[in-house]
């Protein structure tokens, strides 16, 4: 006996199990980053005194880092409709677009740290310092996740679409949501710890 | 049309025969130790979990001693334990605190947890909803080698430099951001039980959802799969905060931030060399959101086990599955608003004691509802008094007790006496010791002739059940007595010096002998356990005439599971139906009468 539903949805939940699988993944997700979310907002009550972000960290490149990922997105859902429109040659090319963006966020991400490494701001300096370093650097793990699973459908997890496309494009629709939320991700974090 | 279906169906067990062959031909390698078999994943699991169980139980055994018996040399073991943790078989007090917080840490998240979820859930889930996995088999085994690497961190803990974690398995910040090497081993062991436990979790919900057989729609589901399913959102939603805060509390620890450190910490004779402005309650309320849920964790399975067993030895349905339904998904919810009733003597203020007092008065009602329905199962049953039987007929009262002491647990005011004295002890091993360890071990007598197709020896299993059953309420009744007179949990030398303690010190001694009582019946299951793997009594596919859909599969069932992929025709309990041949009918079983149900 074969595992059902693997490729066709289910009737009665009009569900794959990727597709269910991937957004219980991303309810934890969002518990994960809901507790540290509700940390910040814990500690930033209790605190004295707490330093407005744009004084401390650099509002332009982040709004950069914003579009980049943002555009990421949009080339990973191009990606996607590729595929549903049987182009593999087209997805390659936006998978490309989407795994070059989110290298190009990281580059960023890293001048903007080595910056602040420079002029001596560490995440021992302050508790704001110490929530900005820790949330950024776990939604900066997981980009490197991303990536790494981008770049094996782009390479060798590609040969699936071979031998069976509907669940090769599955696989990319699961890719594409887990992408979309490491993006909202970072529109919460960036107003949160660089606007205000 | 009739040649058009017969045709279908040879080819189809022409590919089952091919699958089955190709699956003897993995290898030893692949079939039982890296393998993708739910089966095989999940009896490693039940052994890993009760191999750490025994070395939790050991640790308490070394406790026990030095609390019954306080500076006295241990005997036998002592001398082997080395200068750092027992110079001449004389306990440190430092070694006595890596061993409880040791202890709480295995017992849970590598013990019940792994036993009761990844033990039985992976084995007994998927034959109960007739599916021939889990949804992601590969996945499945990545869990349960992360789970192994997690224990394995923890275990490795003992031998870095200052032991093993020593702060408690709560890990309260800031003892837990001074203490030694151990915690940071304990906080990468825990990313590791939480990743696990996150990974299976995902599983267990799809594999429910996706894979039941057809016919099996949600209200025919034994109630054991739905104590999984609500078990499965617990792992997935409370166990990340956990995470969360334990990557706050390595930063505090390994980059020197103060999440959970305020400003103005002396510690050993010098002000604390940090950014202050951290918050320990913080740390408190991120660990309770996760362990008031994980009490529910190592329950609720327990539960689903004792419905199974209960309803198959009364040769009765449950009684008011729906409502045991209905009160299972409400408590499930409610759990996640509990979690602060830990934190009554914190400070936190008295709104929010009054709130969370609420709730949990709130929680107790459901709980009740469900231990009600299985009590009054039992009203009118022709009850089977097999070995799997007494576990669960115990596990009702041993539950009771320990949900009912809980109560003024519960409320703030009665907890002001009560907080950290071996009443919370006794109240909560109540609950998890001889309420779900006496289920787990109820449901290995169980479901061991499925996974074996051999049946333990029965009057071995009563000895184990009696004397445990004995043992295991000497050990932990005295704590009552003890915690009221006001006895502080956490004591080294087992609380000689206070003058409030003199009356109740006899019963450490007491609690001493139930222990060491207690383990010795276990080596009756011990024996029996692996005894049987070879020499048990042979049986066939259904030997309690049960009716859910895993006796339909073969004893022990093949990779895949079952011959012909089953339909379920009824409800789950469907035993001493009125006119029928026999006293139970099996929900795969073609009703011959009623018209067919329409396939999902």
């Amino acid at each position: 006996m074969d595992i059902p539903y693997i490729v066709d949805e289910r009737p009665d939940t009009g569900l794959t199990n990727v597709k269910l699988g991937i957004w219980l993944f991303l309810a934890s997700e969002v518990m994960l980053f809901g507790a540290l979310f509700s940390s910040y907002v814990l500690l930033r009550l209790m605190a004295p005194d707490w330093p407005v972000g744009a004084d401390v960290l650099n509002v332009p490149m982040g709004t950069f880092n914003t579009a980049v990922l943002i555009g990421s997105s949009v080339t990973m859902v191009f990606a996607y409709a590729s595929l549903q429109m049987d182009n593999l040659a087209g997805f390659k090319k936006f998978m490309g677009a989407t795994i070059g963006l989110s290298l190009l966020f990281m580059v960023v991400k890293g001048f903007e740290y080595n910056h602040e490494f420079e002029i001596g701001n560490f995440p021992w300096t302050s508790t704001y310092l110490a929530i900005y370093f820790t949330m950024t650097g776990l939604h900066a793990l997981h980009i490197v996740g991303g990536v790494v699973v981008n770049a094996y459908f782009l390479g060798p997890g590609s040969k699936l679409w071979e031998t069976n496309k509907t669940q090769f494009t599955n696989r990319i629709e699961a890719a594409g949501l887990y992408w979309h939320f490491v993006d909202l991700v970072w529109i919460f974090l960036f107003p949160v710890l660089y606007l205000l | 049309m009739a040649d058009v279906t017969t045709t279908e169906h040879t080819a189809q067990e022409a590919a089952e025969h091919e699958h089955e062959e190709h699956g003897h031909d993995e290898g030893f390698w692949r079939t039982y130790v890296f393998s993708v078999d739910h089966k095989v994943i999940g009896i490693q699991y039940a052994i890993t979990g009760l191999l750490f169980l025994l070395f939790g139980f050991t640790l308490m055994m070394l406790m026990r001693w030095q609390i019954a018996y306080p500076g006295e040399p241990i005997p036998l073991i002592g001398q082997w334990l080395g200068d750092e943790r027992a110079p001449q078989g004389i306990m440190l007090p430092e070694f006595y605190n890596q061993l409880g917080a040791m202890h709480g840490t295995i017992m849970v998240f590598l013990g019940v947890v792994p036993l009761a979820v990844g033990g039985f859930g992976n084995f007994v889930l998927p034959l109960q909803i007739g599916a021939p996995d889990m949804a992601f088999p590969k996945l499945n085994m990545a869990s349960y080698w992360v789970f192994f690497v997690g224990g394995v961190v923890m275990f490795a803990s003992f031998f870095v430099p200052g032991g093993a974690a020593n702060s408690g398995w709560t890990s309260y910040a800031p003892l837990s951001v001074f203490a030694t090497t151990g915690q940071t081993m304990w906080l990468l062991g825990m990313v590791c039980l939480i990743t696990s436990s996150l990974l299976g979790s995902v599983n267990f919900i799809v594999t429910t959802i996706q894979l039941r057989a057809p016919g099996l729609s949600f209200m025919r589901l034994p109630f054991f799969v739905w104590t999984q399913l609500v078990t499965g959102f617990l792992l997935l939603l409370a166990f990340p905060p956990l995470e969360a805060a334990g990557v706050l509390q390595l930063m505090d620890r390994v980059a020197g931030t103060s999440f959970f450190m305020p400003s103005g910490l002396v510690y050993a004779d010098a002000a604390w060399e940090a950014s202050g402005g951290g918050s320990v309650l913080l740390w408190q309320h991120l660990f309770w959101f996760l362990a008031h849920p994980e009490v529910y964790v190592l329950i609720l399975p327990a539960i689903g086990i004792v419905a199974e067993i209960v309803a198959n030895n009364t040769r009765k349905p449950l009684w008011g599955y729906r409502v045991l339904v209905a009160s299972l998904i409400f408590l499930g919810f409610m759990s996640f608003i509990v979690w602060a009733h830990h934190m009554f003597l914190t400070g936190m203020g008295t709104t929010m004691s009054a709130f969370f007092q609420t709730t949990t008065m709130i929680i107790s009602i459901p709980s009740v509802v469900i231990l009600s329905a299985l009590f009054i199962s039992l009203y009118g049953g022709s009850i089977r008094y097999t070995t799997p039987m007494l576990f669960a007929l115990a596990f009702l009262p041993m539950f009771g007790i320990g949900g009912l002491t809980g109560l003024p647990l519960g409320l703030s005011a009665p907890d002001l006496h009560l907080h950290d004295t071996y009443y919370v002890i006794g109240h909560f091993h109540y609950v998890v010791a001889p309420g779900t360890l006496m289920a787990l071990f109820g449901g290995i007598y169980y479901w061991f002739p499925k996974a074996t197709g051999r049946k333990m020896n029965d009057m071995l299993g009563k000895i184990h059940f009696w004397g445990s059953f004995i043992a295991i309420n000497v050990v932990f009744m005295p704590m009552f007595i003890q915690g009221l007179s006001g006895m502080n949990r956490r004591m080294y030398d087992g609380g000689v010096q206070y003058v409030m303690n003199q009356d109740v010190l006899y019963l450490n001694e007491v609690i001493g002998i139930g222990v060491w009582t207690l383990g010795f019946f276990q080596l009756f299951f011990i024996y029996n356990f692996f005894n049987s793997i070879k020499n048990g009594e042979k049986v066939g596919a259904n030997p309690w005439n049960a009716t859910t859909l895993e006796w339909e599969a073969p004893s022990p069932p093949p990779h895949g599971n079952f011959a012909t992929p089953p339909v379920a025709h009824r409800g789950p309990y469907e035993y001493s139906v009125p006119g029928a041949e026999k006293d139970f009918l099996m929900q795969g079983e073609p009703d011959q009468t009623a018209a067919e149900p329409a396939k999902v």
